[in-house]
């Protein structure tokens, strides 16, 4: 290159470094303007609850459109006061929304909280953040929570509800005078045989009530089932192994059990340590009672509660030493394991009707009449919705009445 | 009989009840009560677990003290308890120092020795309990998966396109069929996205009405006192 040349692209560099460091110092310079408003806030009281919540919406600045001059919103909530300018009323910071929603056109919040006093007006201001500051756009007019006293999203379940418990009770009161028959399952007949059997080989029975609390309305029919299986090992003098996986239902698995023993003469033949605690841990659990299927090498396995994967490892280790298996569960996605390992499976309905059909008792049968005419009103319901959907799928218009969709759907209602 | 029987009744009807109808009657007190009630429960539960925690300590020792067949096992058993117990109950053991020592957080600090026994120890053996099913579903399959009459047989050949449709390498099998239009109709992914969607689903339902009906039905059994069996009763 050229002295010359040389020289003049040296000036060039240092003219562009001297602008490049000139035009930031004049953008600083400038002052940055708080973005424009939120536009367009309001608010409801949120419907179908307890109260103190109210739901908000607006919509985005104009000036969040992602070029940093918006960088968040802030909900503010204050006790409304009649007479008070808003400037002067005492503010809470109550929420906030990180910005660049691009496409939303409104943002909703949920203040939910037991700080809002129910049926006390409230006002509520959004603001818009950014570098420049904040603009803030104020609700109109006031908003009160207010809490109902009837969830309306869920009138169909109660409907439901309502006609399936007349139902069930009109069966129940019917079965005190006469005679229902009920089709025999062969999964409950099966307990009398296994039971048996382990008393013939000497060996000891085994029941797993699930591996849930309490609070399952699964644990607490497998513990019922426990009752009537307690009965007949008390019978046979068969001893029985019941491992659990929560402390409460140990507690509550050696009364009932405690009880038929009783029932059965044999109180000498019970023993606390008959009921006992593993762990809480799932696959801890199915650890544990794997390694006694394989020392005692039980006759009999009886799974009857709400279980997850571990089903399968239990049952396929009780089909290893070959128990005769009776499960029951009602967790669906655990019944093709229990139905393929087992001997004898009891299928949700079944499950929940076990303990009514070993009692034998008049008024628990009754019930499960009255289960089975609910299940009939099911598949009514279901072939007449199927005809009404196909109706209007070619085209049909139906009155407003029929429309089928909005009537079976329960989905807002939890 | 009174303790036995009519207060657990009485306890029952009346959390019962109340819990039914806080799912439909939001309003305080009753929303709140429905809401108290399950952490009732929680807090017993919670109390709970010295009942468990004794029996297992109760019986492992008594193995021990017995010499009973494989009782190493149930020390190990007792000495993993009461090390984990050591490394949870106390919230200063940490490796290294300058920790804020907190209790309760500690659980959840990679630093904390109870995090160590949690993740290096306690996850592995789940794991591997859990990797089991792996074996245990290949076996009972082999049993299931016989074509011993028409329904197994059904199953079996079910059972086969959904594997195979699920997988790439088995959808490649009917890749040359259209994608659009009557014939993609029977591309396996196609056929194992049916069966899945509606012979299962449809069944599946079925089942879940059941349940719903079984869960009434005890419920109400229970709520009315005709269900005694959970108290010792027939």
């Amino acid at each position: 290159m050229k002295p010359g040349n040389a020289r003049r692209a040296a000036l060039a560099v240092l003219f562009c470094l001297s602008l490049a460091s000139v035009i930031p110092a004049a953008a600083q310079d400038l002052p940055a303007a708080p973005p424009a408003p939120p536009l367009d806030l309001t608010a409801e009281d949120t419907p179908n609850d307890r109260g103190h919540a109210i739901a908000l919406s607006w919509v985005l600045s104009p000036d969040d459109d992602g070029s940093g001059r918006v960088t968040g919103y802030s909900v503010w909530r204050a006790v409304y006061r009649p007479g008070v300018a808003p400037a002067d009323l005492d503010w809470t910071r109550v929420g906030s929304h990180s910005a660049g929603y691009l496409g939303d056109e409104r943002l909703t919040h949920s203040d939910v909280s037991d700080d809002i006093v129910n049926n006390l007006p409230y006002l509520y201001r959004v603001e818009a953040d950014g570098p420049g500051g904040a603009s803030a756009v104020l609700l109109p007019a006031s908003i009160m929570a207010r809490a109902q006293w009837f969830n309306r999203a869920r009138w169909n379940m109660l409907l439901a509800v309502l006609v399936l418990s007349a139902g069930i009770m009109y069966w129940i009161q019917k079965a005190q005078t006469s005679d229902i028959y009920l089709r025999p399952v062969a999964g409950l007949k099966a307990f009398d045989e296994a039971i048996g059997r382990a008393t013939e080989m000497g060996n000891p029975v085994l029941f797993v009530p699930g591996i849930m609390d309490m609070d399952q309305i699964e644990t607490l029919a497998g513990v019922s089932i426990l009752g009537y299986v307690g009965k007949m090992t008390a019978r046979y003098e068969t001893p029985l192994e019941v491992p659990v996986s929560r402390s409460l239902v140990m507690a509550h698995a050696r009364e009932v059990v405690k009880e038929s023993y009783l029932q059965a003469g044999r109180p000498d033949l019970y023993n606390d340590d008959m009921i006992h605690y593993l762990t809480d841990d799932q696959f801890g659990y199915a650890a544990a009672v794997d390694g006694i299927m394989l020392r005692q090498k039980p006759a009999a396995c009886f799974y009857q509660g709400k279980f997850y994967a571990e089903s399968l490892i239990l049952a396929e280790t009780g089909n290893s030493i070959g128990a005769i298996q009776i499960a029951g569960t009602a967790s669906p996605a655990q019944l093709p394991f229990f139905i393929t390992a087992c001997d004898y499976t009891l299928i949700g309905e079944e499950f929940f009707a076990a303990s009514a059909y070993l009692s034998q008792e008049k008024r628990a049968i009754g019930s499960i009449r009255g289960q089975d005419v609910g299940k009939l009103i099911f598949m009514v319901a279901l072939i007449l919705g199927v005809f009404l959907v196909s109706l209007e799928a070619v085209g049909v218009r139906l009155p407003g009445w029929l429309d089928i969709t909005a009537l079976f759907d329960v989905s807002s209602g939890g | 009989m009174l303790l036995k029987r009519w207060i657990p009744l009485f306890i029952l009807v009346f959390v019962g009840v109340l819990t039914l109808i806080h799912w439909f009657v939001p309003h305080d007190p009753i929303g709140s009560l429905g809401r108290d009630f399950s952490q009732f429960f929680d807090i017993i539960a919670s109390f709970a677990i010295i009942l468990g925690a004794a029996n297992l300590l109760k019986l492992q020792s008594l193995k021990i003290s017995q010499r009973k067949k494989g009782w190493p096992f149930n020390l190990v058993t007792i000495i993993a308890f009461a090390l984990t117990a050591w490394v949870g109950l106390n919230w200063h053991s940490y490796f290294g120092s300058g920790h804020h020592y907190l209790a309760g957080t500690h659980v959840n600090n990679p630093d904390s020795h109870f995090f160590w026994v949690w993740w290096y120890i306690f996850t592995p053996l789940s794991a591997t309990m859990y990797a089991l099913l792996a074996f245990y579903v290949a076996s009972a399959s082999y049993r299931a998966f016989r074509a011993r009459n028409v329904e197994a047989t059904v199953l079996l050949v079910a059972g086969i396109i959904i594997m195979i449709g699920r997988v790439p390498l088995g959808q490649q099998f009917t890749a040359w069929l259209p994608d659009h239009g009557f014939w993609s109709g029977f591309r396996l992914e196609r056929i194992s996205d049916w069966i899945y969607s509606y012979p299962n689903g449809a069944g599946q339902r079925a089942v879940m009405i059941g349940i719903a009906l079984g869960v009434v039905s005890t419920s109400l059994r229970l709520i009315l006192g005709i269900e005694k069996s959970f108290l010792g009763e027939e």
